[in-house]
């Protein structure tokens, strides 16, 4: 059992009586990279900023190593932040900017010159220690409020959006390098973000937040395969999510239920009552596409799809490259998005605009949920 | 053609501006006491300004007065901006517009209003009523030059000292003073002019024992115009140019 670092119990946050942040419960492990997904506004910034000590708590409670931080200023914190914009000291050289944490706590100017140089070293700024931050590029001011909020080995490291300003390229290697530098480091990292791919690439587990409230906490596999609602569904990459009815239960985990108005079995650890409304969610990658005549003509085919078979038509191909999304309108009227990787065999797609076609999934792979009205 | 037209335009301006400057000077080194017409160059003026001991004192007055009130004006106003700027208090908002109302009353109602409130508690008329009546016109006009600096650079960076273990004390020195120095500077050159050509506080609100230099020139020039008080002009412009370039050259060397 790892080492609790941060723990929130039922905080909520109000900005002149208005709510920001409400029930927030959650515990972050030593080592742990955590990401705060979600959209903007929806508060994850002030979570941040409360465990940074910048904002208080109207209630609940916040601790980090066990203590609590109630009226604990950003300054006494084992907390330290990587700014959305950097913030970096504009009248002060990259050495100054990295060294301030240090020459705050009034350490000898030889332990300062060390720290500062391996702390460039490591970001890779080796050489630009006389430079101002006007004078770097984006990626490399990056690299210096990291080098600087890491001087002081804090704890925690929270990190507000901090590739949001950085171009695509530029913003996939600083992942990476961010990630290998958490590791290597042990430290604790706390990402805020709302790009749903870069929670996944970085962190360990993802807290998605909506409104000012968690709407789900775990690994990126859990959040993306299991989503407990609909909002979490549909923030997390695409999804079809279709509607139906509970008809009957047959055993522990299998309902017999009519979706888009075709008869299937559904697989789900949920409990449904015969008669009650329900979402099936269905990644665009797990769905089952077969040409009508192809199922028709094969056993094996027909055996895949016996436990659900959604007729329908298919409108439109997308090229991506590597793979392609068909446009499937279901007999019902109804748009389902699939995504199909390219037969290692032929090179050409297997499907064409007006093709009559079946859909379907691979048993347990879709997720059944409660109808949100 | 059009070059010379631009090149008129500008000169007209200048000449607008400087001509009056330009005539001060030339009439201090006329060598006449009350003729217009030209009579020749002579520094005699310029030595009879130095000996005239009243003058002098009161342009040292002056420039004592001057010097204090814009440090002390600074200090306050360069605090109040940063309050202003960094906490959220009751009467914050009513503090922020306070300074707006001084800098738009007519000087003659703060003079007043402060001679009334002197001879209320009571205060002699004098030097130390001078500083406080100059204070007073200077603070928000510091107040507001520093604080609309602040506006300028990130909140962030604050928050970014603090994080880093910076104390409330450390952040102003090490942060907020360094990025505001420019406004700060600016603030107390502000000051200092304000209270070297006041006249209508200086007026009301000094004693007899100590004279400050506009006060004498006006009571001087009610006789007429007098050829030292011209060479005192040039000596004060020549003064301010010098100030204005030290200025400059201190904000260069800062960036």
């Amino acid at each position: 059992m790892k080492k609790t670092v941060v723990e929130l119990i039922e905080v909520a946050k109000d900005f002149d009586g208005q709510r920001a942040l409400a029930d927030i419960s959650l515990t972050v492990t030593d080592g742990e990279f955590l990401s705060l997904l979600g959209p903007s506004g929806c508060g994850k910034t002030t979570l941040l900023r409360l465990i940074g000590g910048f904002e208080h708590c109207t209630s609940g409670l916040l601790r980090i190593d066990g203590q609590d931080m109630d009226r604990i200023p950003p300054e006494k914190r084992a907390v330290n932040t990587v700014f959305q914009n950097y913030a970096l000291f504009p009248h002060m050289t990259v050495y100054d900017n990295v060294a301030f944490g240090l020459r705050m706590a009034k350490r000898s100017s030889r332990e300062i010159r060390l720290a500062v140089t391996q702390a460039l070293d490591m970001v890779q700024l080796s050489g630009l220690e006389q430079r101002r931050p006007a004078a770097l590029s984006g990626g490399q001011q990056q690299r210096v409020a990291i080098a600087r909020a890491l001087i002081n080995k804090p704890r925690v490291l929270l990190l507000d959006e901090p590739l949001s300003a950085l171009d695509h390229r530029l913003r996939k290697q600083m992942q990476k390098e961010l990630k290998q530098l958490q590791r290597a480091l042990g430290i604790t990292f706390i990402l805020v973000t709302h790009d749903q791919d870069e929670a996944f690439a970085m962190s360990d587990r993802v807290v998605v937040m909506q409104a000012g409230r968690i709407e789900q906490i775990g690994t990126p596999m859990e959040i993306y395969e299991n989503p407990v609602n609909l909002f979490v569904a549909r923030f997390v990459g695409d999804i079809n999510i279709l509607d139906g009815v509970v008809v009957s239960r047959s055993g522990a985990d299998t309902y017999h239920a009519l979706v888009e108005g075709v008869a299937v079995t559904l697989h789900s650890r949920r409990d449904f009552l015969p008669g009650q409304q329900l979402h099936v969610l269905l990644r665009p990658e797990d769905v089952r596409l077969e040409q009508e005549r192809d199922i028709a003509e094969s056993r094996s085919l027909s055996a895949k799809f016996a436990q659900a078979r959604l007729p329908g038509t298919v409108q439109r191909i997308f090229y991506h490259g590597a793979t392609y999304d068909v446009e499937v309108m279901l007999d019902n009227g109804n748009q389902v998005q699939v995504t199909e990787f390219f037969d290692e065999d032929s090179a050409n797609l297997s499907f064409r605009p007006g093709d009559q076609v079946a859909l379907g999934w691979l048993q347990g792979w879709e997720v059944v949920l409660p109808h949100e009205g | 053609m059009s070059r010379w037209l631009k090149g008129g335009y500008a000169a007209s301006i200048f000449l607008f501006l400087y001509l009056p400057l330009v005539v001060v000077a030339v009439f201090s080194f006329n060598d006449s006491r009350f003729s217009l017409a030209w009579h020749g160059f002579t520094l005699d003026w310029y030595v009879r300004l130095w000996h005239n001991t009243g003058l002098m004192t009161a342009a040292v007055n002056s420039l004592i007065i001057a010097a204090s009130a814009a440090t002390l004006a600074t200090f306050l106003g360069t605090i109040a901006a940063f309050v202003l700027h960094q906490y959220r208090f009751a009467g914050r908002r009513l503090l922020f517009g306070t300074f707006f109302v001084m800098m738009m009353s007519p000087d003659i109602v703060i003079a007043i209003s402060l001679l009334l409130l002197f001879l209320a508690l009571p205060l002699n008329l004098g030097f130390h009523t001078l500083l406080l009546a100059h204070i007073v016109l200077c603070v928000p006009f510091v107040a507001i030059t520093v604080f609309s600096r602040f506006h300028r650079f990130q909140h962030d960076v604050i928050d970014a000292a603090r994080d880093l273990g910076a104390s409330e004390y450390q952040v102003f020195r090490h942060i907020v003073l360094p990025l505001a120095a420019p406004a700060v500077a600016a603030g107390w050159l502000l000051s200092f002019t304000l209270s070297l050509d006041d006249v209508i506080i200086s007026f009301f609100n000094t004693g007899p024992g100590f004279e400050v230099l506009p006060l004498r020139i006006y009571s001087m020039v009610r006789l007429g115009i007098r050829p030292d008080v011209n060479a005192l002009c040039v000596a004060m412009i020549v003064f301010t140019i010098i100030a204005l370039i030290l200025t400059k050259i201190l904000l260069k060397e800062k960036k």
